[in-house]
């Protein structure tokens, strides 16, 4: 079932990549090929990949449970919001919660998760700013 | 002697003191990647590269520190398929065929020194293959036209799809998806913008670190979280360390051979090292005499996958030096460093820049003797490592990838485009469609294209004009063989089964 979701997917994505390339406008000046040619042929191929993915699947995959789901997804929240807060609320703070919240996924402790994240955060900010260089902020600049 | 005067070369630029400092670092921290389940050499080089350009080194300091991180994780990815039965990347799985069951029977100590060893047999032999191999290929490679050019993707799309997945479908998708995303941007020849969907921050098109990175180290954080609580690993105790010599001279043959079929493999455009050390086991056991003791401990069901992987890395170098097509997932990585740092690969590099070239094969030479102090002597000190608990680890790698990237561009666009292509890349491993034909189409798309786009300015628009030299035509027909033969092979191939924990 997966696969042929997948495929389909696939084959939509192939179908609109297919008519955005179609709306490009042909300059005067292109060579014999011009840009769309390359772009038709990706997805033509892909169509066929994706179809025969759909009519042939392989045999169904191993889905985490609910449980793990929703795991990986609060996750992916977390990535995103320290993606969001490393600029504004400056590398020590936001990199101590998020790697804290990360470890917490993996071995759900306390105490020790808030431990993991203030100290990665520390011993990070220590090497990227003075043994790397970079140029990053400890604290927000509003501070 | 051309080949001694390149060299003489090569070790005047790598023996700096810079040089040789960023090589033991470089092998340090690969051994260390390599060691860590779950942390293989793509990963670790992929999320090194940013912080590397930090360092603001230059192109030779950077190639000469990366390179040796690509083969210091091939060194020791062993380490915990032998302790831990589980492996530390993809190509040392063939290890924990026979490492583990040795580790369990008390014999720990010696499977690590002995893989070590095959290790450095593997890519010292591999590297002098490199020297020999590559200048000569680099002459063949002027020959190559657009035309030729464009059959040598597609045989490297072919092979690469066809050994490294089950099913055809999913690798040319994967490929596709690939060549897909390298379209975004400005198209170079006619100034035009395709597929960005008036996003500015895409004119540039996908940057592929970003790509390399998410998909390769957030995927993993995400396939982590699934797995842990399942897989509880209790690994050997690793006692006194000895070097056995009688083992060493027993399987030295084991060595050669492994090296030998490595170091092919490596060489086939797409197919690398876990390609090589699977060959590598497969022969080993067909010709012993005894195989009752294979998957068992058998020692040399343990050095011939270690040299055939290692050497694999060494043989994967020449395509990608020679003709900037990338022979595994690591190289691809090597090649998006070289991409980044403003070097194109090819039989240019070789007569234009030799410095570059002939300093990262003495470096590679050096490292080799590093690497070997490191895993032989020193094994006990990384075998340590493995006792890291995951809750820090992985919260310390994903830092380090985002800081990265951030690093690179300073945009939070970049990191959610890599936090999306963690997702893409766990959701295609759950449906079995590779990762690296995805990495490979983004690095190679816009090359692809252009060298298409020439071959028919060229021909006018004749499409037959793409078969007409025998090279292509060549090139052509090994590409259809790469991706059909597996469907056949693949039955002939079992996979032999994990040992029991």
């Amino acid at each position: 079932m997966s696969d042929r979701i997948f495929g389909l997917i696939i084959a939509v994505v192939a179908l609109a990549f297919f008519a955005s390339a179609t709306q490009l406008e042909q300059p005067f000046f292109a060579d014999p090929l011009g840009p769309k040619a390359f772009p038709y042929l990706i997805s033509v191929v892909a169509f066929i990949a994706a179809s025969m993915m759909i009519f042939s699947p392989d045999k169904e995959s191993n889905w985490p449970n609910f449980k793990t789901l929703i795991r990986i997804s609060v996750a992916v929240i977390i990535l995103i919001l320290y993606a969001n807060s490393l600029k504004p609320l400056g590398f020590l703070f936001s990199t101590a919660v998020a790697a804290g919240a990360l470890s917490y996924q993996i071995r759900p402790r306390s105490i020790e998760s808030v431990a993991i994240g203030v100290g990665l955060s520390v011993v990070l900010f220590i090497i990227f700013k003075y043994g790397l260089g970079l140029g990053l902020f400890a604290f927000p600049r509003w501070l | 002697m051309d080949l001694f005067s390149n060299l003489a070369l090569g070790f005047s630029v790598a023996l700096t003191p810079t040089c040789l400092g960023l090589a033991v670092v470089g092998c340090i921290l690969g051994t260390m990647i390599g060691a860590l389940p779950g942390l293989g050499p793509s990963n670790g080089v992929a999320i090194l590269i940013p912080l590397s350009f930090s360092l603001e080194l230059d192109a030779i300091q950077a190639l000469v520190l990366m390179t040796s991180v690509y083969y210091g994780a091939m060194y020791g990815g062993r380490i915990s398929s032998i302790l831990l039965n589980i492996p530390g990347d993809e190509p040392a799985m063939m290890t924990t065929l026979d490492g583990y069951p040795m580790a369990k029977q008390g014999r720990a100590g010696d499977a690590l020194v002995l893989s070590g060893v095959a290790s450095f047999v593997g890519a010292l032999l591999a590297t002098v293959g490199l020297m020999i191999l590559a200048p000569i290929l680099a002459r063949v490679a002027f020959l190559f036209g657009p035309a030729e050019y464009f059959a040598l993707y597609m045989l490297a799309f072919c092979t690469l799809g066809g050994i490294g997945s089950n099913n055809q479908a999913k690798a040319a998708i994967a490929v596709c998806l690939g060549l897909g995303i390298s379209m975004i941007g400005v198209d170079n020849s006619t100034g035009l913008t395709r597929f960005t969907g008036g996003n500015l921050h895409l004119f540039d098109g996908v940057n592929f670190l970003v790509a390399i990175v998410g998909l390769f180290a957030v995927t993993e954080v995400f396939v982590f979280i699934e797995s842990h609580g399942k897989e509880t690993a209790i690994g050997v105790k690793l006692k006194k360390v000895t070097i056995p010599i009688k083992d060493i001279i027993y399987t030295r043959w084991s060595m050669l051979r492994g090296t030998l079929i490595g170091f092919i493999a490596g060489l086939l455009p797409g197919a690398g090292a876990s390609l090589g050390s699977f060959l590598a086991y497969t022969f080993e056991k067909g010709v012993a005499k005894d195989k009752s003791k294979f998957g068992k401990g058998d020692v040399r069901g343990l050095v011939a996958p270690e040299a055939g992987n290692n050497a694999a890395a060494g043989g994967a170098l020449v395509p990608m030096l020679t003709l900037g097509v990338p022979g595994s997932g690591t190289t691809a990585v090597l090649l998006a460093l070289l991409m980044t740092l403003n070097i194109t690969p090819g039989p240019l590099l070789f007569s234009e820049r030799p410095e570059v070239v002939w300093g990262l094969i003495a470096s590679l030479l050096i490292a080799n003797v590093v690497l070997l102090i490191l895993n032989v002597p020193m094994v006990k000190v990384f075998s340590r490592i493995l006792q890291v608990p995951p809750s820090i680890l992985l919260p310390a790698v994903t830092m380090i990838s985002f800081v990265g990237i951030f690093s690179l561009s300073g945009s939070h666009f970049d990191l959610l485009l890599m936090i999306g292509f963690g997702i893409l890349g766990y959701i295609l491993r759950k449906v079995d469609i590779p990762a690296v034909p995805v990495i490979l189409g983004i690095l190679l798309g816009e090359h692809m294209e252009v060298s298409l786009r020439r071959a028919m300015v060229l021909s006018d628009g004749d499409w037959s004009y793409l078969i007409e030299s025998p090279i292509s035509l060549g090139l052509w027909l090994a590409a259809i063989v790469g991706f059909i033969a597996p469907i056949f092979l693949r039955g002939f191939f079992k996979k032999p089964p994990q040992p029991v924990a």
